[in-house]
């Protein structure tokens, strides 16, 4: 089994994209769509990295985000995030809150899978 | 006296503008070049007769001459001159606007104009930053090419793709598509209003505008009832006849969310059936569907007609009494620009929140108009700790199917054109004849 991604996002159609383009490299993709539970995906399935929203129902990925760094246990996650909004203020948040990278939409295919082997190598 | 001391050089720069010679406007005023010369030079006094004569060999009038430019036009000229002090003798201005007026009426309104334009830029900027019609519209526009791009990407790739997944991502795009266009074509609308809406004053404030919209739309309610899920904004834009103002449109955008909102909490298909059931008594319904009244008030006033009640008035208001929301009804309507009578359940409300009130109503008019009042005050949910709760109160208003009954309260639409003189809550004295 593939290294494991962890998709937030809340676009099923975009999930199922993303989901499709790096199964088929070999990843394990997990997904999960609400943000008010999503720290709960994130300690109850562990991944080696997280692909996450800002924009989500419940709860922003900023806020995720924040508390994954707090946590002792996912402090350690490279976190890609990805915004429809690529203002320089959201991005200055991303970095300040720790985020690895930080993906505009609409992005190429290519560009993320790039940034998943950039930041957790390949799939196995 | 500053003012005095430049009338001569006044008379002087005009009658040079004009192209007149001294002589000659001496003797046309009657006296000698000489005397001209020295008012020109500012070592005589003048005033009275003289002057206005002066200023009409020089077509000009006397108070212009007396006072020099208009005070907001030099204001105008030296807000101007302030964009660029280094290169501008500020000092000079009134020597400018006394020699060349019409530059300097010029001058002052091309500066009106730019403050009004760098007005307009701030608002179209605070509209793209803050506006969240507009942010959700592009989010959502947004998202869907991100989708279709991703999936088509994958389409195009030249990878082997199973027959099952390309026909999914064909819908998919197909999907994405549809929404995309549908967005797209809203939000055009949505940004494509007239210039003048920008920052001129309206014929109507924001709130009549968007009280004459959902007046005008009847069809709406029913609308939101066949599909609630869909976007406020593709609402709006294919109701709106008239371009509303960009403040208007969030008004109507927000009403229209709130709409949505309680045909989710009591559903047509339930509702319709239990509100005629239940005709005269919110409570009941509330009670049956476990919403608070104030969804059934609003519920209940955007009724499609066919249902079958007889239309419903709604007034809303908050803490401060300022009517947010008015839903007239033939023999109902409350004044927003007026000052409301106070006797009204819905103020009555405030003062007691959380405890409904129904009370019978009479108006002042010769046919005492009845009406069946039930309003409440509630308190909006709050998300944080020590802010104080904001009130709101709601009323609807239906036909009385039973006058006559219980103990009517005596009310007007606002002092000043109610004729009952002796009413305790009076403010001020009415326009009406035979109020004493």
């Amino acid at each position: 089994m593939g290294k494991r991604v962890l998709l937030i996002e809340d676009e099923p159609n975009i999930i199922e994209a993303i989901s499709f383009i790096l199964s088929r490299d070999g990843w394990t993709v997990h997904t999960h769509e609400d943000g008010e539970t999503a720290m709960e995906k994130v300690r109850s399935t562990p991944p080696d990295m997280i692909i996450l929203d800002v924009m989500l129902p419940g709860r922003s990925g900023f806020d995720i985000l924040r508390d994954i760094r707090a946590d002792d246990a996912t402090s350690a996650l490279p976190v890609m995030m990805l915004t429809a909004r690529g203002q320089n203020k959201d991005r200055e948040q991303a970095e300040r809150l720790g985020a690895n990278h930080f993906m505009t939409k609409p992005f190429s295919n290519q560009d993320v899978r790039d940034h998943v082997r950039l930041l957790i190598g390949e799939p196995d | 006296m500053v003012g005095e001391r430049v009338i001569g050089s006044r008379i002087r720069e005009r009658r040079l503008d004009q192209g007149l010679r001294q002589a000659d406007v001496a003797e046309t005023v009657g006296i000698s070049a000489s005397y001209l010369n020295l008012i020109e030079h500012n070592k005589r006094r003048i005033g009275g007769k003289l002057l206005s004569q002066l200023a009409d060999v020089l077509e000009t009038d006397a108070a212009t001459l007396a006072s020099g430019a208009d005070a907001a036009i030099l204001d105008g000229m030296r807000a101007a001159a302030a964009r660029f002090p280094q290169n501008v003798e500020i000092a000079r201005a009134e020597d400018l606007a006394a020699r060349y007026p019409g530059w300097a009426s010029l001058i002052a309104a091309l500066e009106v104009r730019t403050t009004a334009l760098e007005s307009e830029v701030q608002a179209l900027t605070d509209r793209i930053a803050h506006d969240p019609a507009l942010a959700g519209a592009l989010h959502n526009v947004i998202t869907a090419v991100t989708s279709i791009r991703a999936t088509a990407g994958i389409l195009v790739s030249g990878d082997r793709i199973d027959e099952d997944w390309q026909q999914r991502f064909h819908v998919n795009i197909h999907d994405d598509s549809r929404k995309l266009a549908d967005e797209s074509k809203a939000l055009v609308s949505y940004l494509d209003q007239p210039k003048s809406s920008t920052h001129k004053s309206a014929p109507m404030s924001v709130f009549d505008q968007a009280e004459a919209f959902f007046a005008e739309t009847p069809d709406l309610m029913a609308a939101i009832e066949a599909s609630p899920e869909a976007p406020a904004l593709g609402l709006l834009t294919s109701f709106e006849k008239v371009r509303l103002d960009r403040d208007a449109r969030v008004l109507v955008l927000r009403h229209i969310e709130r709409m949505k909102a309680d045909v989710q909490a009591l559903p047509k298909n339930t509702f319709d059936a239990a509100a005629l059931a239940a005709l005269g008594d919110p409570t009941k319904l509330a009670a049956q569907f476990d919403v608070p009244l104030p969804v059934v008030f609003r519920r209940l006033a955007y009724l499609p007609a066919d249902v079958g009640l007889p239309p419903m008035g709604l007034a809303i208001c908050d803490a401060a009494g300022a009517l947010t929301t008015i839903k007239s009804v033939a023999g109902f309507g409350l004044h927003r620009r007026a000052t409301s009578c106070p006797l009204w359940p819905l103020f009555a409300a405030l003062g007691q929140p959380m405890r409904p009130i129904k009370t019978e109503v009479i108006l002042p008019d010769p046919g005492e108009t009845r009406f069946l009042c039930f309003a409440v005050a509630t308190t909006k949910p709050l998300a944080t700790f020590n802010v104080a709760p904001q009130v709101e109160s709601t009323m609807l208003v239906a036909a009385d199917p039973d006058p006559g009954h219980g103990d009517p309260l005596l009310v007007g639409s606002s002092c000043r054109i109610c004729p009952r003189s002796d009413c305790a809550a009076r403010r001020e004295p009415s326009v009406i004849e035979g109020f004493v």
